[in-house]
């Protein structure tokens, strides 16, 4: 045992009390960490369980229902459980102190009852699966949603508490990022990790009070029939879907922010190299914020909303591609002359520049209106929102918790075995969603059970593919659970990082620093200061 | 508590003044919904609701004498509902618009249809189109 580890927050205070009542950042965020990859796990479970039965045509291990029921459950358990609490709650709530010179968030009690809260959600959600799931999708649209004799109150009432636990986050974030930053930490001085986080913080404050609010109302309508989304009651189905997606496209960009402002902090670190546009990054993550709320009308094209609307919305979603470009095209020009090395975050941020490039510009596409009718529900779709999600945030998630895993357990992972998985995890995802592309775009419908025999070379290419994916992510946890018991131990800072986090022990002492820091640099001036792995 | 949370008292006759406005606002509403003002109906309604909301908000929750920060926010959450409201009202107003498009010929002379004189064939599957 090192010393670092005996007096760091992992040891001090002891006992399973001091964990559970914990105001600790550190350990908040730890035990969200563990939390969220449980749900990534049962989540995972259910995406191999789909890709097993779309191996061949008609029945191959479920039957139709149970079908309906595993894709909504793999929907909702990795959207509301795992991805959006992901990057903010997990290493948001680890590493934003470290990063602004802070020994705490600004309201610690809150961010444990967040953490409470996430739990309380969980387990409804957990009591929906176990009383007969949920078969709507993730989306409940109605008039499904209301007659469907699945357990969706449950589910969309889990749901209702998460969007809670995400407000505490954002709001107690963007507090911290105001009132905690150490002297000289300017707002120009942040690490774009902050930025990205103050952007998401802003979002799940203004935005998931609207998915409360759609969700109530769909409860309300399921059990009292109060006739706002029926049309036989004068109501309208398409109004559900304007109240969801008002929350769920800005939660979309709750989800990428954070890892965008990930990839700012690995691709400098691992370029040995100045950011390129610090002020254009950061401004642009608030620029996505802003033009996420006008653009939701872009899920409903063929919905039958009006054809003035659909304009508006598909003229603004093209306006996403401006902020997202300018980061995507600073991020190059930060490799540019760089001094690349090729460790598993760096791996995982190519990856993420390479597959949200993708993602996005297949977004382009769909934004398109002429040809969103023939791509919709297709395939395509799926294979597009994959790529941003899991090929970017979950990519960039991924970068993160491997750039900063030798901070929080102060142990080094085995890098080779890191190396490989990345590896297995870039070439299974493509495998999986590549193909689904091209299936798309020949016509495959999303969500269905069964699909004619033409489909079936590139459905199973995209099941190997999956079981690629699952084999990388299996090695992952092998070396990650290995380096916790026999990992060497890293010193301060193994990648030669600037920012702050990698001026104090791994793991951190309780609180932090010893004494507050004060800024005099930049978060990237690689140009100016020569900083050594350890 | 900081200075700048300073507890701000009105006096009672503020209060009552503002809860005796709120009365005789209401008064109004209900009459006014006596008299048709056919699409004014609404935004007569809604007027008045707003006004009484900017007084609750101002005196009641104190945010004419608070931290300007905490007005700036009140508005942005407001301002985002509004948003809401009208994005969705592009949608819930203009929807019908489609079913209005009546069936028209089509333009024989549109350049998509230009071809030679004695090409029949074409031209009778673009005059079934």
């Amino acid at each position: 045992m090192n010393a670092a580890l005996e007096q760091s927050y992992l040891k001090n205070p002891k006992g399973l009390t001091s964990w559970l009542f914990t105001r600790d950042h550190k350990r908040i965020g730890l035990m969200y960490l563990y939390a969220i990859m449980f749900f990534f796990f049962l989540g995972g479970v259910f995406a191999l369980l789909i890709r097993l039965e779309l191996l061949s045509p008609g029945k191959t291990i479920m039957s139709a229902d149970q079908y309906n029921q595993a894709f909504t459950l793999h929907g909702a358990i990795m959207i509301f459980l795992f991805i959006i609490p992901a990057i903010p709650a997990a290493l948001g709530n680890f590493i934003l102190p470290l990063l602004i010179g802070a020994r705490d968030v600004a309201f610690p009690k809150l961010n444990l009852a967040s953490f409470y809260i996430y739990v309380a959600g969980a387990l409804f959600a957990i009591y929906s699966i176990i009383t007969g799931a949920v078969d709507t999708g993730w989306t409940f649209y109605t008039p499904y949603s209301t007659e469907s004799t699945t357990s969706v109150i449950s589910m969309t009432f889990a749901v209702f508490i998460l969007g809670f636990s995400s407000i505490f986050t954002g709001l107690n974030f963007i507090v911290t990022i105001h009132k905690l930053r150490a002297p000289g930490l300017t707002w120009f001085k942040q690490p774009l990790f902050v930025w990205g986080l103050y952007a998401t913080a802003i979002i799940q404050v203004l935005a998931t009070p609207v998915l409360s609010i759609t969700l109530v109302l769909l409860i309300l309508e399921r059990v009292f029939g109060i006739g706002i989304f029926d049309p036989a009651m004068g109501g309208d189905p398409v109004l559900y879907q304007h109240f969801f997606w008002f929350y769920s496209h800005p939660a979309v960009y709750i989800m990428i922010l954070p890892g965008m402002g990930i990839i700012s902090e690995t691709i400098t670190v691992f370029s040995r190299k100045k950011i390129f546009g610090y002020n254009a990054i950061a401004f642009s993550s608030l620029a996505i914020a802003f033009v996420s709320f006008l653009v939701w009308g872009h899920h409903m094209f063929t919905s039958g909303q009006s054809e003035i609307a659909a304009m508006i919305f598909s003229f603004l979603t093209f306006l996403v591609g401006i902020p997202s470009g300018i980061k995507t095209f600073n991020w190059l020009a930060t490799l540019y002359k760089g001094q690349i090395s090729f460790e598993a975050p760096m791996i995982y941020t190519l990856s993420f520049l390479f597959l949200f490039t993708i993602g996005g510009l297949t977004g382009i596409f769909l934004g398109a209106l002429a040809l969103n009718v023939h791509l919709h529900d297709t395939y395509f779709v799926v294979a597009h929102f994959h790529y941003v999600m899991m090929g970017g945030t979950v990519m960039a998630f991924l970068a993160g918790l491997h750039y900063w895993w030798p901070k929080i357990f102060g142990r080094l992972y085995n890098e080779t075995a890191a190396k490989i998985g990345a590896i297995l995890v870039f070439v299974g995802f493509n495998m999986t969603f590549f193909s689904q592309f091209i299936l798309g775009s020949q016509g495959m419908p999303r969500r269905y059970y069964n699909y004619l025999d033409q489909f079936q070379p590139l459905h199973a290419f995209s099941s190997f593919g999956s079981f690629v994916l699952g084999i990388g992510f299996f090695v992952m946890l092998v070396y990650l659970v290995h380096s916790l018991f026999k990992g060497k131990t890293p010193g301060y800072n193994p990648w030669g990082g600037l920012t702050l986090e990698w001026t104090v022990p791994s793991p951190p002492p309780p609180h932090n620093f010893d004494k507050i820091p004060e800024i005099t640099h930049g978060p990237y001036d690689y140009d100016k200061i020569l900083v050594k792995r350890n | 508590m900081s200075e700048q949370h300073k507890e701000h008292i009105l006096p009672i006759k503020a209060y009552l003044g503002v809860a005796g406005a709120l009365f005789i606002l209401t008064m109004v509403t209900v009459a006014v919904s006596y008299i048709n003002l056919g699409g004014w109906n609404a935004v007569v309604a809604v007027s008045i609701a707003s006004f009484k909301v900017s007084l609750v908000a101002l005196f009641f929750m104190h945010l004419k004498y608070d931290n300007k920060i905490n007005l700036f926010i009140f508005l942005i959450g407001i301002s985002f509902v509004t948003l809401f409201i009208i994005f969705t009202m592009f949608d819930t107003l203009r929807r019908a618009d489609i079913y209005e498009i009546k069936a028209k010929p089509i333009k024989e002379k549109a350049h998509i249809y230009e071809r030679a004189p004695d090409d029949s064939t074409q031209q009778s599957d673009a005059a079934q189109h």
